[in-house]
């Protein structure tokens, strides 16, 4: 998928995440911001890495701001800002492929 | 990646608790409070601009929490909005027990879920027909076509009245005593037991006032709910207590079933326990209370 224009998706509430996306030329800019960044920090960018993968993104600015998600929510969050950013996130959602 | 068993049409149901789908703070520990099901709701709890972000985080819930027996079902958006169909999809990709049809008025709605359910089922190779359905009824129509509704399809387990928004429709408020839903509670739960399926009150919104709520729930048990709705924890207890039989009629249940098996060997139909007079429909009864004692973990008798 093709980062088209700035999405976002997920809250600043404990437990959830904040993700937002915009292009970028080249390349993948990921910077996070959390509030168990000592522990967690280096999982949370291996499973926003992973998950950009997952769905093909190849170019973008990605910002995340985590309040102590579980990763399966982290994952719900990156991929609907992905969704957003392509005008995609409404219907058709490939679940089980490569939203899964 | 979680995968839940097949699930049960028939099972205990006392306490449905709902949850926004779209706050994860809620939704990872659901099943810790020991409600018989969770309401995942994609409806009226998640704003309108964030229909698409619930739905990617229920599918992510559904897949990643064990909600072990809990049973887990999805409201999904009402069959006149833009949202229910990729609902549908999602719920039935994730592999939730079941959908709740919010603001059910007819037969022809509960087919247009089913029809959905079914082409999900096929495109994410669900096996068919695996998806429960169960509808909230919540405007007068709805009641009226009851019975229409329950027996719609196969995949029906039971019906719930919905009633904030019903009492609205009639233009009346939440009274003590509950005479301003007498009827339709009545009328909802001859439809439901006609068609053989489980009937659930609606929520009680004063989560503070633990008195009227005690109150309604007693009144619910003695007109023959199944179970009710609750939207907060501390509801829950009461609840599964009031629904479970009492010791008295475990204890009334296990002698009649005895004295009816000596009886039929005598050759024996109509006859009388403590001065009772009892018959086959009593035998049937006291099994189904034994039955749900079981369930309800109050009863570890052998019979």
């Amino acid at each position: 998928m093709e980062i088209q224009k700035p999405g976002i998706a997920g809250t600043l509430e404990s437990s959830d995440v904040q993700v937002s996306v915009e292009p970028l030329a080249h390349g993948i800019e990921l910077s996070i911001e959390s509030s168990v960044m000592n522990q967690y920090g280096r999982q949370i960018k291996a499973t926003v890495l992973k998950t950009l993968e997952r769905l093909g993104v190849k170019n973008g600015k990605i910002v995340v701001i985590d309040k102590g998600a579980l990763e399966c929510t982290l994952n719900a969050r990156v991929e609907c800002a992905v969704f957003r950013s392509a005008g995609a996130s409404e219907k058709n959602i490939p679940w089980g492929g490569i939203v899964k | 990646m979680i995968t839940r068993p097949k699930p049960q049409k028939n099972r205990l149901r006392r306490t449905m608790m709902f949850m926004n789908a779209q706050k994860p703070g809620l939704i990872k520990d659901a099943y810790i409070y020991g409600s018989d099901s969770i309401i995942l709701d994609l409806e009226d709890a998640v704003a309108e601009n964030q229909k698409d972000a619930a739905r990617f985080s229920l599918y992510h819930t559904l897949k990643t929490i064990d909600y072990g027996d809990t049973e887990v079902i999805v409201r999904i958006n009402g069959l006149d909005t833009p949202h229910w169909q990729e609902d549908i999809r999602c719920v039935v990709a994730g592999g939730a027990d079941g959908i709740r049809i919010a603001k059910c008025e007819s037969a022809k709605d509960v087919k247009t879920v089913e029809e959905h359910a079914l082409a999900a089922e096929r495109e994410f190779g669900v096996e068919e027909g695996r998806t429960l359905i169960m509808a909230a009824l919540e405007s007068p129509k709805g009641i009226m076509n009851a019975y229409e509704i329950v027996t719609a399809s196969p995949r029906m387990f039971g019906c719930a009245i919905s009633g904030g928004d019903f009492r609205k429709s009639m233009h009346v408020q939440i009274v003590k005593g509950g005479i301003e839903m007498l009827a339709a509670r009545g009328q909802m739960l001859l439809a439901a037991r006609a068609a053989g399926v489980q009937c659930f009150d609606t929520m009680y919104p004063n989560i503070d006032d633990m008195e009227g709520f005690k109150a309604e729930v007693s009144q619910n048990r003695e007109m023959g709910f199944d179970g009710k709705s609750v939207v907060n924890p501390k509801q829950i207890q009461f609840v599964h207590e009031t629904f479970a039989p009492t010791k008295k009629e475990i204890a009334y249940a296990e002698k009649l079933i005895r004295s009816f098996n000596e009886q039929v060997d005598a050759g024996v139909g109509v006859y009388t326990v403590d001065g009772k007079m009892v018959d086959i429909p009593f035998f049937e009864d006291a099994k189904r209370i034994l039955a749900l004692a079981r369930a309800c973990g109050v009863y570890d008798g052998d019979l």
